[in-house]
């Protein structure tokens, strides 16, 4: 149907990718759109566009929306330019690209919110039925004071279960990271420690994410709102301070040799509310924001895989808060087993699932500073 | 959406705004902000509301010094005397120079109405310090406006042409609008006419171009067809501008016919030679620098057989030039590219070889005047003359694309119309290029389409809610 019939030198395996192609085709010869992200900049340093840098430009876009509010080529105009959706495809192609082990790939499809549950739902049932087999009691007791969560199940057994699932989980995503970043990186000149702090500095306040200031068009493609951010923000802090309640944890139980669980205003209780509140109004927000959004810019076929991490987010905090509630109820075990269900399903989601953005779009955020540095 | 509820058929409206581009809302709002009540009736479909503001990308007014998106001062004297070189000193000088000092407030003006400009990047074009950049285009630009425009409460009608008006001796009484296949009357106390020019209309086109008009591809949207000037010229308003003037730059021949835009837009001629299709060169390609070469060329094309020519090149200027919507055609040899294109392959070998004999030796400089020139070939290159010799070989095929007319209505200093016999009409403003003749009389400077829009928009939307409360 297309109008224009532009001819790429490079061929690509999949039709997003070609789409993606044309339209930085007719992007690099409008220019319009430079000042609104970094997606444009980084587009204007090339001429053709291989496999690896449209992962790449696709892994810089935020999907904030305003290029194609702003864009006089978009549908119904006959050049049909549409970046936000089309980067959204084949980014979310880019997570299945890069997968470690490939084979698992597959995961990435639509049923990832099924997967998830499923896998929170058995480790729960296992803990139970774990607990039931060596002493009902124990599930419905009340337990108080230290260790009292380790009655349930043996601080070691924990360890060794979460301890495993983490470690698969941060070589699988250091393996998918890796190829990555291998089909990105080029022949760029090393940006060294410069490029590595731009980076988080830009992905810690979502830079471009705002439209170039104007604000993005999140919810409708015509009157702009920071809610997305806002919500993004909760969502990202909220993780980071419950990894480091988490890992404040581990320091107390090892170098101090004190067990959880811990009183309401000790540091790993602290950080973990916080951040579980954080991890509750957040994907709230984002899961809202999801609906909202302009079906134009929406790549329905990632919806699954998007909603399936932000509930196994929701669940963690959800369930983890509970815990906190309930922890001097008899309930405390049967929540503790759902929540370490929830916990365990979501690290062994990680690599298959939509946290890979974020690691994806930082080192892209990183590309870019090295390229900008380089200076071509 | 465009809706016939934000449209009441009982009211009397203060000020009645026909159009919907740059200047058209900055008249509605300026209208609105001195309390006037305001209906703007856009002809176009919501997507294509604004004609050529859609595509436009930067405006070039006055300042005093360098700010956050331009880099330097750009006097008032200095932009009038850009607009003396553009139109060969053919324009109403008290009306330009008392435009150009109102342009120095409407930068910040628009800033206020919510436009946002590019920090300077540098980037592609020269124009940092005399323009600056609309962040995200025109198209943005016009997304602001509108989103102001609304939260002000002035009512807007989409798909919603005006196909006639009630003109009773220089006074404005009511207009037709169509919409969704009915007809209703408008009426309001004022009239704001800033409904573009009639570059899309090209039966009006051919009046003048005669039938090479059927070949001309219009840059912007088929809804320019100027229905409203003509109104207003029928009814008694003074013409101003040449009305075979227009600005037509040469695009890629493989361009949509209407909407094509900025994209489809070729600065190579420079780093080649240029034929027409019996293959044979009819202009200098090194006369003069950007932009001057890039608005010449439509026009020289427009007068050519079939309104096609060919900017032929070679491998060593691929990359020199900003990348466009097409790729260019290309051949190992330049017999098999005239095979390509249609020409005469015995012709066009002799153009390339007689114009390689002619080449003298120079230091190449395409940003510059530079000493690369042609000898004893006509017509002449005078710059950038460079052995047409590496393959492969490249073409582009180009034809004119119209950007917007020159003829509109005569205004005074006030933005209002005046009438044939010189008298001021009662009720009638005008803004953007259906007035832009009165300044712009030919010729064009990257960015001053805009600033006449909106420096006359918020002349005549002022001058409009004034009028209406008298």
């Amino acid at each position: 149907m297309r109008a224009i019939d532009m001819h790429t030198t490079t061929t690509h395996p999949t039709e997003a990718l070609r789409e993606a192609d044309r339209l930085m085709v007719v992007c690099n010869s409008c220019r319009y759109c430079e000042g609104l992200c970094a997606v444009f900049p980084a587009m204007e340093r090339r001429r053709l566009f291989n496999d690896g840098d449209l992962n790449y430009l696709a892994n810089l876009c935020h999907s904030c929306g305003a290029c194609y509010s702003d864009c006089q080529f978009s549908p119904p105009h006959e050049f049909a330019v549409n970046v936000p959706k089309t980067l959204a495809q084949v980014r979310g192609d880019s997570y299945r690209a890069y997968a470690w082990p490939g084979a698992l790939s597959g995961l990435f499809a639509r049923n990832g919110l099924a997967i998830s549950l499923i896998a929170a739902l058995s480790v729960a049932l296992f803990v139970l039925g774990f607990v039931a087999y060596r002493d009902p009691d124990v599930l419905f007791g009340t337990h108080a004071g230290p260790g009292a969560f380790y009655k349930l199940m043996p601080h070691n057994a924990m360890a060794a279960l979460f301890g495993a699932v983490f470690v698969y989980a941060v070589l699988a995503l250091t393996l998918s990271m890796r190829a990555f970043w291998r089909d990105i990186a080029g022949n760029t000149p090393a940006g060294g420690l410069a490029a590595f702090f731009q980076a988080a500095k830009d992905a810690g306040r979502l830079r471009y994410l705002d439209g170039g200031k104007a604000g993005c068009m999140n919810d409708d493609a015509e009157a702009p709102t920071d809610r997305r951010k806002h919500y993004h923000h909760a969502t990202f802090y909220g993780f980071l301070l419950c990894f480091a309640s988490t890992s404040v944890a581990t320091l107390y139980h090892y170098l101090l040799g004190r067990e959880a669980p811990y009183a309401w205003w000790d540091l790993p209780v602290v950080l973990g509310t916080l951040g579980g509140i954080g991890l509750v109004v957040g994907p709230i927000g984002l899961l809202a924001a999801k609906f909202k959004r302009a079906p134009e810019l929406l790549d329905e076929n990632r919806f699954g895989m998007d909603v399936a991490f932000i509930v196994m987010l929701l669940l963690t905090s959800v369930t983890g808060l509970a815990l906190l509630l309930l922890r001097a109820t008899p309930a405390m075990g049967i929540v503790l087993a759902i929540h370490l269900g929830v916990v365990f399903a979501l690290f062994l989601t990680l690599p298959y699932g939509k946290f890979v953005h974020g690691l994806y779009r930082f080192l892209a955020l990183v590309q870019y500073a090295r390229e900008s540095k380089a200076g071509h | 959406m465009a809706e016939l509820s934000s449209f009441d058929p009982t009211q009397q409206y203060d000020v009645l705004v026909v159009g919907g581009g740059n200047a058209a809302l900055c008249a509605a709002i300026a209208a609105r902000r001195e309390g006037a009540s305001v209906l703007v009736l856009e002809g176009a479909p919501k997507f294509y509301r604004g004609g050529n503001t859609r595509h436009t990308r930067n405006i070039r007014c006055a300042h005093d010094s360098a700010t956050e998106t331009l880099t330097g001062p750009y006097s008032e004297e200095e932009l009038f005397e850009d607009l003396l070189r553009v139109t060969g000193g053919k324009t109403d000088e008290p009306l330009a120079k008392h435009m150009i000092r109102e342009s120095k407030e409407v930068l910040v003006w628009l800033t206020e109405q919510g436009v946002r400009y590019q920090p300077s990047l540098g980037g592609t074009l020269t124009l940092g310090r005399t323009n600056a950049f609309f962040l995200g285009g025109g198209r943005a630009m016009l997304n602001a406006l509108y989103r102001t425009a609304e939260e002000l409460g002035i009512d807007v009608m989409y798909d919603a042409p005006v196909t006639a008006l009630e003109i009773d001796n220089g006074m404005f009484v009511s207009a037709t609008m169509t919409h969704g296949g009915a007809s209703h009357q408008v009426r309001a106390r004022t009239l704001v006419a800033a409904a573009g020019g009639f570059e899309s209309n090209i039966e009006w086109l051919k009046e003048y171009w005669g039938e090479a008009a059927e070949n001309f591809l219009i840059r912007g949207t088929p809804h320019n067809r100027g229905t409203v000037l003509k109104m207003l010229l029928n009814a008694g308003v003074q013409e101003t501008g040449d009305p075979t003037q227009c600005h037509a730059v040469a695009i890629d021949a493989r361009a949509p016919k209407y909407d094509g835009g900025i994209i489809t837009r070729l600065d190579c001629v420079v780093f080649g030679v240029v034929v027409n299709k019996n293959a044979v060169r009819f202009y200098d390609e090194g006369e003069d620098i950007w932009p001057k070469r890039y608005a010449i060329w439509g026009r020289l094309v427009a007068q050519q057989p079939d309104q096609i020519a060919y900017i032929i090149f070679d491998a060593s200027s691929l990359k020199l030039f900003m990348p466009s919507l097409f790729p260019p055609i290309t051949a190992p040899t330049i017999r098999e590219l005239a095979g390509k294109l249609e020409l005469d392959p015995t012709v066009l070998e002799k153009t390339i070889g007689d114009f390689n004999a002619g080449v003298r030796p120079g230091t190449f400089n395409h940003a510059d005047l530079d000493d690369c020139r042609t000898e004893g070939v006509t017509p002449p290159k005078s710059h950038w003359a460079r052995k047409i010799e590496a393959a492969p070989f490249y073409a582009y095929p180009v034809r004119p694309g119209i950007t917007f007319t020159y003829l509109g209505v005569r205004v005074n200093l006030e933005a209002r119309m005046l009438m044939q016999d010189g008298t001021p009409a009662a009720n009638m403003f005008a803004a953007g290029e259906i007035m832009a003749g009165n300044v712009l009389t030919k010729g064009y400077a990257a960015g001053i389409g805009m600033t006449i829009g909106s420096v006359s928009g918020r002349m005549a939307g002022r001058g409009a809610a004034k009028n209406a409360r008298n």
